[in-house]
């Protein structure tokens, strides 16, 4: 069932654009799909299928990116719109586009850099307790060293106060140059 | 559908004006958008693997889903009486991804099997199944291990148990990973990802805490004594882990002890106190919890995390 009569490749695209107007209720300045957690939208024979995936399992934003999913496509005319849940493939940080991350840096949240290398289960953390156990991931007993830029005025010189922040996906960072606290977005 | 208020900035606008424009996101849940929205399995395949019973996988998904469900209460009990904001955040925070892999668990067992979900306290009350779990089961019937019922230490007793607990769920889920129940195998890789966060934030903690001061040091190593009797029941297999062991879709508990003994051993170096060894024969019954067996803790505890479900079985949130 299409929007307003729509052929199906018109309804597509259409719904297309209204699923991708939608942005994270926590990070306003990305869009879902910039984010990485919009995986599908297609139009099926019961209306509207959007297909999304957790970033964090707990992650409570995840009932408000679906209730606005469907209110941003029932608003551009889709009176039938089914999200489903997409666990197949983890989200990782790494799916977050080129322009999501610029998007964060333009609002001064530090942008997660590649999975592996800073973070933990790929063995090339250089933080300096760092032990790799056979075949299981290892652990760091020091702090986690990651390149992160001061958002604020671009010093390299930055610290990490705490790797849990005021959402599920953001770590608490301090800069030792212009001493502003910032949030990064951690590699998962 | 509920009502959007557009705000029309005025003189006297206070800071908190700006939150009360958009009904639809403050009245949460309560629009119909959301009806669809709670299941946290929406759309997602849960046919039962060839050659897996379905009550056993229920019964498993119980186990591990119990296990978040419970360390996750015990630890948002921390929330606003930590020592200090930032790790105060940081337990809510590892409470949060425990929930949440506790939520997808539950949904999982009732899609397996959906005879073990309770009957809810009131005839035609619509509670969702993970709800009627967690809410709506007596101790006897929930099945996790004992380790996370314990009541709350002080924060190094909790640190200790957060890095036994979580050294113990990364082990298992990282090779729960492999399962051949998909919905368990990405329960499980996303867990991987989360539990890392979780041990590397305990671990960090119970060397600042042994190399700080005595009295740091002797609450850490009193708090990790008093947790010796509960850690053989990590490692003592359940004839259902058994069963879901065979089936491929779960792992035996007992294979973990040597990765669990490898971080808690690494972290105790670090910190220089002497390391806990593993001896699954030793104190304590044998898959205790797993099998309905709790200490006396649990039952308060639930009396406090159920009393809002039982007392408004008709509320929906």
């Amino acid at each position: 069932m299409s929007a307003a009569g729509l052929d199906v490749p018109t309804a597509l695209a259409c719904a297309r654009a209204a699923a991708g107007r939608v942005t994270d209720p926590e990070l306003p300045m990305l869009t879902l799909a910039d984010l990485g957690v919009l995986r599908e939208v297609r139009i099926g024979e019961y209306g509207v299928e959007v297909a999304i995936t957790p970033t964090y399992t707990g992650c409570p934003a995840l009932a408000m990116m679906r209730a606005d999913l469907v209110h941003e496509l029932r608003a551009a005319g889709f009176a039938q719109v089914t999200v489903r849940i997409d666990l197949s493939v983890p989200w990782t940080t790494d799916h977050i586009s080129e322009r999501g991350k610029a998007a964060l840096r333009d609002h001064g949240i530090s942008a997660p850099g590649p999975v592996g290398s800073p973070s933990a289960s790929s063995g090339s953390v250089s933080g300096s307790g760092t032990v790799t156990l056979s075949g299981a991931t290892c652990l760091t007993l020091g702090p986690v060293r990651r390149v992160v830029t001061c958002p604020r005025c671009g010093s390299e010189r930055t610290e990490v106060v705490s790797e849990f922040g005021a959402t599920a996906c953001k770590a608490l960072y301090r800069c030792q140059d212009c001493l502003e606290p910032f949030e990064h977005v951690k590699e998962i | 559908m509920a009502q959007i208020h557009t705000h029309e900035a005025g003189a006297n606008d206070s800071a908190y004006d700006g939150l009360v424009v958009d009904d639809a996101r403050w009245a949460f849940g309560a629009g119909e958008e959301f009806e669809q929205g709670g299941e946290p399995l929406a759309g997602v395949d849960t046919a039962v693997p060839d050659g897996a019973d379905p009550a056993d996988l229920a019964a498993y998904c119980l186990m591990l889903g119990d296990d978040a469900l419970v360390m996750s209460h015990r630890l948002s009990e921390w929330c606003s009486r930590a020592p200090d904001l930032e790790e105060d955040i940081a337990l809510a925070n590892i409470a949060l991804d425990l929930l949440g892999q506790a939520r997808l668990l539950l949904a999982r067992a009732a899609a397996a099997d959906p005879r073990i979900v309770p009957d809810g306290p009131l005839p035609g009350c619509s509670t969702s199944a993970e709800d009627a779990l967690a809410f709506f089961r007596k101790e006897q019937q929930l099945r996790n291990v004992r380790l996370v019922e314990l009541p709350r230490g002080d924060f190094g007793e909790t640190m200790a148990r957060l890095l036994v607990f979580s050294a113990y769920r990364l082990a298992l889920f990282e090779r729960l990973a492999a399962s051949r129940d998909r919905v368990l195998a990405a329960i499980a890789a996303k867990g991987v990802k989360e539990l890392t966060y979780h041990r590397d934030f305990a671990a960090r903690w119970f060397v600042t805490l042994a190399q700080g001061t005595a009295e740091s040091r002797h609450r850490l190593l009193d708090g990790l004594q008093g947790l010796l009797p509960f850690l053989p029941e990590l490692f003592a297999t359940h004839e259902v882990e058994a069963a879901v062991t065979a089936a491929d879709v779960g792992v035996d508990p007992s294979t973990l002890a040597p990765a669990v003994e490898a971080v808690l051993r690494e972290a105790c170096s670090a910190a220089d106190v002497p390391a806990p060894t593993i001896t699954p024969e030793s104190t304590g019954p044998r898959a205790a919890g797993r099998a309905g067996r709790h200490t006396d803790a649990l039952g308060p505890m639930l009396a406090e995390m159920q009393v809002v479900a039982r007392a408004h079985p008709r509320g929906k949130w």
